[in-house]
């Protein structure tokens, strides 16, 4: 079993860890980094429990190599709050009760993040399309899509750096 | 995945030397090779990542042709707003491709040499007459995208050849594309049918050349030319359209299968050539 | 106990919406769900399954796996030892342990694709894989059988011996693969049928489904080399997998103590066990830690889904529309080991209605696929399929709207179920009165697009539940739970707290304990959290209350009849004392000085546990080309007693209808001819993605709170998915002009009826 040494920066903190060659990005971060808070529903990218962004890029961790993150720069859901301060998207999921069991929560936070990173005012259909990729049981996503619009505008009013 | 030695040439000489190993894959987005090692039907001894290699992943216009790097994310090609407005099948095409997620890794060349029936870009890029430069031990080729499937799971790739980029021909005046596929849901299935279409229109807006192609109604993506012709010299009329119909059902051959039963695909293959020709043609008078 | 029925505006906390107190854990990755465990030393654990759906094994040799560097434990079904005794009481349904502890190691046959025949336990997660090649089975591969008519026909392949059906007198000679026929009934069917002006009837059949929690199974087990034993896992009952492994591993339940995981979805399907005698058999093999999570390919394998079904159904009525009689016959599958909800489905069928005249017949059939496990209302949805469906039939030949036939025919308080409770406290007339005046059902339909309306009900339970309240020297308080949270409960029990004690929320946390911490509990399933737990929560809360007042009134020296409490504060009534008021802060703060800590625990069975009404509403269309189906507008409105914590009950009353549309339209398990599963994944078993729904309207119908309920609470989880099978089923079949009888209603399906003469 080869194992590599991986530099990367996670969540803006430089890392190394020590990756096999067909590990998943998802089981690095685990049980590498010990970073659980990204998880697996499926292990072959249609659940999106596992999303994360990779150089500003939405990716399911579990169909990307360890490896691949030599020279990346990831952000997980253990980033997304700063310094102790909710994003707003945490801040309104608490707030609409967007979530129940919250396994999907930390997958369904990036992937709004990663929308909105990039259409800070999107309507309701493509919030819903966005998110295909997150499977939700629990709250069949009608307060998920309220809060990530809800947090849009909080967004857009701070006009804050993300 | 135990055993695995993942490479990342940085240069298409190494990486062709690389794939010349037994038991050598190739990798670009991964979306399809990492899930099928999880499920154990792919079991590599090295991993070939191409993304290291230059431009791989760039996407670029070359006298009005567009170059797209084998590589490149179908995210990039949604982005890319010329050629979005040069080939907006092959873009919608690609950006069917599974969840946002995927969009982010999944590649136009993973998706063709992938070689699943019905792999979504395929149908759309055999439309608009894409070829592939394939390059190997014995030097570059070119070949048009419809002669790389031969059957699922498996390419006219020798050994040690990798898909560098596809060529999207310069785009004719007057020209229009659409892909539409069938999902039971509204996204993250694999078609049950998939029908992409080229079209151009004469001055006096009839059809003066069609290219339809079929995907997940046989072993490969097809290119069903009775269609094409069926509307050339036509004017979209009914008759055409019913003509079109009749070739597709006369060419489609799918399998039942948990997604879908051959009566079901050759019936909705009909309706959705159709349904793409019309915007194909939509998008040609615009 | 406190009146149930206390009107909204005095109370200060139930009712309203603060954050769930284990949100932030949630939304910041902190929370640890079963398979975010490490512990030193651990090993990864891999099970071994048959590639077969009905095979006897002839040997199995592990002795190859043993050898392997790394390999610390190997086990098959011969480590079990399942000690004497019978069933278990598991959520809703019996288990007999034998067939449990086979299911989760096989032991002589195999009856599935992906039974589990033996367990490994290695340094890592290559060397475990690795080590499961190295195990030989050699099996002897049987004759299979999947579907549920074909499994009761005479001739099919029989999977037990030993199984004469229950229920039928006299037993059976040979032995079949009907576990056991139910009868219930009354009166006189023949004859009400025979005077009927109306008859209506069909054959319905659903398909198996998954609870599609999205967290796969995972614990991890630790073996101390004293015999005690740990256990992390996410379950829905602590105290049922602590029960359940000791039984299968012949332990005392004081060797085992489980410590409940956050749990990533339930819906009953995790109130078994599978891996947790699994992981402590390795684990005492060897004396490491071992964690075993399934794979989401293991999960559908070899978790139970629930039963698919076969029903007959027919109803008798006056020209006017009153059912007089109905008749039922419910053949579910239970997978490979008895124990379907039949039962539940011939009680459930005609809840919601009075009938005098009912025959209902259930088979509990057996065949070869995953043992079921309880599915949100478990045999209900199915039911009411049918049933639903018929009904909309019978609006229909009478010309009679779908809500004013069922208020015709709504049960009513001090009515008999078939199965001989009485009615108590129903606000379903309420509730159908309320989906009538909604906007929703008010709006006019556009060409092409179409509406269904279902009902449904569900008992919901009380039983068994803990709860301690402690308050804190600074005057907050924390709740101890028994249960799980599956849905928000914390919130909920947090809330019931500071209500009782007068505290406001942010004081109040609530804690979910070990089987060491806190007293017994059935699980968390049922319905029965918020009341059952929430019961005790609050009689916790009130014996603090009562313990507060008597420290206040030894302060003062005054009669404890004088004292009174109200927003977390005693009040002194004899005006001869010269009395300050003592807040609980105040009075905690000198806890020492009147009696030491001030705390309580309450072990109750609760009583009283009030059933739940549904009634949901489904606009869609049809692509008349493809068949395809797109819901445009959804509102569910309940029965709820009184919603405790709003959001989470539209939460239930949201992820309920989501559920049971994915059931409606696209979500069965596809097996080939050699019975092997074809669609063991979330590309291809298709549950309702974001874009596939819009907006879930809820109407939340308080007509009627619970007076055995402290704060009139019902229970709210389950009933939600009992409607929506037959409210989307009744919308396409008014599209297509034809009764859909067979879910799912996938496009094809459509396609095909839209066709049809």
């Amino acid at each position: 079993m080869s194992r590599t040494v991986v530099n990367a920066v996670v969540n803006g903190e430089p890392v190394e860890f020590l990756a096999g060659g067909g590990q998943s990005l998802l089981d690095a971060l685990r049980d590498e980094l010990r970073l659980t808070g990204s998880k697996e529903g499926c292990g072959t990218g249609d659940c999106g429990a596992c999303s994360v962004i990779v150089d500003g890029r939405l990716v399911c961790a579990c169909l990307m190599l360890a490896p691949e993150a030599e020279g990346k720069r990831i952000e997980t859901i253990e980033g997304l709050a700063d310094n102790g301060h909710l994003h707003p998207l945490q801040h309104q999921f608490l707030e609409h009760a967007a979530l129940q069991c919250g396994f999907c929560t930390p997958g369904l936070l990036m992937a709004s993040k990663a929308l909105l990173d990039r259409n800070p005012d999107p309507t309701e259909t493509e919030v819903r399309y966005w998110l295909a990729g997150n499977i939700c049981r629990c709250t069949g996503y009608d307060k998920v899509v309220r809060a990530v619009m809800d947090a849009a505008a909080d967004l857009r009013q701070e006009g804050r750096p993300k | 995945m135990s055993g695995v030695e993942y490479l990342s040439p940085g240069s298409v000489a190494e990486a062709v030397r690389a794939l010349q190993v037994d038991g050598a894959r190739v990798m670009a987005g991964g979306t399809d090779l990492l899930v099928q090692m999880r499920i154990g039907r792919a079991k590599p001894n090295v991993v070939v990542d191409l993304k290291r290699i230059p431009g791989i992943a760039d996407i670029r216009e070359e006298d009005g042709a567009f170059i797209i790097g084998a590589a490149a994310s179908g995210a990039a090609l949604g982005e890319h707003e010329a050629l979005r407005k040069a080939w907006p099948g092959v873009v919608e095409a690609a950006n069917l491709i599974g969840s946002t997620q995927v969009q982010g890794r999944a590649s136009l060349g993973g998706n063709l040499c992938n070689a699943s029936p019905a792999a979504d870009s395929v149908p759309a890029l055999i439309a608009a007459g894409a070829t592939c430069v394939i390059a190997g031990p014995n030097g570059e080729r070119e070949a048009l995208v419809e002669t790389i499937q031969v059957a699922p799971g498996k390419t006219t790739l020798a050994k040690g050849e990798v898909l560098l980029a596809f060529r999207l021909p310069k785009r004719t005046a007057h020209a229009g594309d659409a892909y539409l596929r069938l999902i039971p849901r509204t996204e993250m299935d694999i078609a049950v049918v998939g029908a992409g279409v080229c079209v151009t229109l004469d001055a006096s807006g009839k059809c003066n050349a069609a290219r339809v192609s079929l995907g997940a109604v046989a072993p490969t993506a097809l290119l069903v030319e009775a269609a094409g012709a069926a509307l050339v010299g036509s004017s979209f009329d009914d008759a055409a359209l019913a003509k079109l119909e009749a070739a597709i059902a006369a060419a489609a051959r799918p399998i039942s299968d948990k997604r879908g039963t051959a009566e079901y695909r050759t019936k909705v293959a009909a309706v959705l050539a159709r349904r793409a020709v019309l915007i194909a043609r939509d998008r040609a008078k615009a | 106990m406190s009146d149930g029925n206390q009107p909204p505006s005095s109370l200060k906390v139930v009712g309203t919406r603060p954050i769930r107190p284990d949100g932030v854990d949630k939304v910041t990755g902190r929370a640890q769900f079963g398979a975010d465990f490490h512990l030193p030393g651990m090993l990864t654990g891999r099970i071994k399954r048959s590639p077969h759906a009905h095979a006897r094994i002839v040997k199995i040799d592990t002795s190859a796996a043993e050898k392997l560097p790394g390999v610390k434990a190997v086990v098959t079904g011969a480590d079990l030892d399942v000690g004497a005794g019978g069933d278990i009481e598991a959520g809703e349904h019996a288990a007999a342990m034998k067939d449990v502890a086979a299911n989760c190691l096989a032991s002589g046959k195999v009856f599935y694709q992906g039974h589990a025949v033996a367990a490994v336990a290695a340094t890592s997660p290559e060397i475990a894989a690795d080590a499961l090649d190295l195990i030989e089975v050699i099996y002897e591969v049987l004759p299979h059988v999947v579907d549920v008519d074909e499994a009761m026909a005479p001739g099919a392949p029989v999977l037990h011996d030993d199984m004469f059906t229950k229920g039928v007198t006299p037993k059976p000679a040979k032995a079949s693969n009907v576990a056991q026929k139910h009868v219930m009934g009354r009166g006189d069917v023949a004859g009400a049928f025979a005077a009927a002006a109306v008859v209506v009837e069909g054959r319905y059949t659903t398909a198996a489904v998954h609870q599609g929690y999205i967290e796969p199974h995972a614990c991890v087990a630790a073996w101390g080399a004293d015999g005690q034993s740990t256990i992390w896992c996410s379950s829905q009952g602590q105290f049922l997998v602590r029960a359940m492994t000791a039984r299968i591993l012949n332990m005392p339940l004081s060797d085992i103590k489980v410590i409940p995981a956050e749990i990533g979805g339930g819906f009953g399907g995790k109130t078994t066990v599978y891996l947790e005698p699994v992981a402590l058999a390795l684990s005492r093999k060897c004396g490491r830690p071992v964690k075993l999570v399934m794979s989401r390919e293991e999960v559908f394998l070899a978790s139970g889904p629930t039963s698919g079904s076969s029903m007959d159904v027919r109803l008798a009525a006056t020209k006017d529309g009153k059912i007089t009689a109905a008749e039922m016959t419910l053949r579910y599958q239970a997978g490979a080991f008895a124990g379907s909800p039949v039962n539940l489905g011939c009680m459930t069928a005609f809840a919601c209605y009075d009938v005098e005249h009912l025959a209902l017949v259930g088979y509990d059939v057996v065949s070869n696929r995953p043992k079921v496990a309880a599915y949100r209302a478990p045999g209900a949805p199915m039911a009411a399929f049918a049933v639903e469906s018929a009904i909309d039939d019978l609006a229909r030949k009478l010309k009679m709207d779908p809500i004013d036939l069922r208020i015709l025919n709504a049960v009513k308080d001090g009515a008999k179920t078939v199965y001989g409770a009485t009615v108590r406290y129903s606000a379903f007339i309420e509730t159908l009165q309320a989906v009538k005046a909604h906007p929703h059902y008010q709006s006019k339909l556009k060409a092409g697009q179409a509406r269904g309306v279902a009902a449904g009900f569900w008992f919901n339970i009380g039983g068994e539940s803990s709860a301690a309240v402690h308050v804190d020297e600074d005057g907050g308080a924390t709740v101890v739970s028994s249960n799980p949270d599956i849905g928000g409960s914390r919130a909920s029990m947090a809330m019931m707290a500071a209500e009782t004690l007068g505290l406001p929320i942010e004081r109040v946390r609530c804690t979910v304990a070990d089987t060491t911490s806190i007293g017994f509990s059935g699980s968390t399933g049922g319905s029965r959290v918020t009341f059952a737990t929430g019961m005790a929560v609050v009689e916790a809360a009130q014996k603090v209350v009562a313990d507060l007042k008597r420290r206040a009134a030894q302060t003062w020296e005054c009669d404890l009849a004088h004292v009174e409490w109200k927003d977390g504060v005693a009040t002194c009534l004899d005006p001869s004392k010269d009395a300050k008021p003592l807040s609980l802060k105040a009075l905690a703060g000198k806890s020492a000085k009147t009696g030491g800590p001030i705390a309580a625990e309450v072990s109750l069975n609760a009583q009283g546990a009030a059933a739940g009404y549904g009634v949901h509403v489904c606009d869609l269309e049809i692509d008349p080309e493809t068949g395809r189906t797109t819901i445009l507008r959804y509102t569910a409105a309940q029965d709820v007693g009184r919603a405790i914590h709003p959001a989470y009950v539209e939460g239930q009353l949201q992820g309920g209808a989501a559920q049971g549309v994915g059931w409606a339209l696209n979500e069965e398990y596809v097996y080939n001819a050699k019975g092997l599963l074809d669609n063991a994944s979330f590309l291809d078993y298709r549950m309702p993605v974001a874009s596939d729904l819009p907006m879930i309207d809820t109407i939340l119908v308080e007509a009627k709170p619970n007076p055995r309920h402290p704060y009139g609470a019902k229970g709210v989880g389950e009933v939600p998915i009992v409607p929506p099978l037959a409210a989307v089923a009744n919308a396409i079949s008014a599209v297509v002009g034809q009764r859909m009888t067979s879910l799912p209603l996938s496009p094809a399906k459509v396609l095909a009826a839209g066709k049809a003469p």
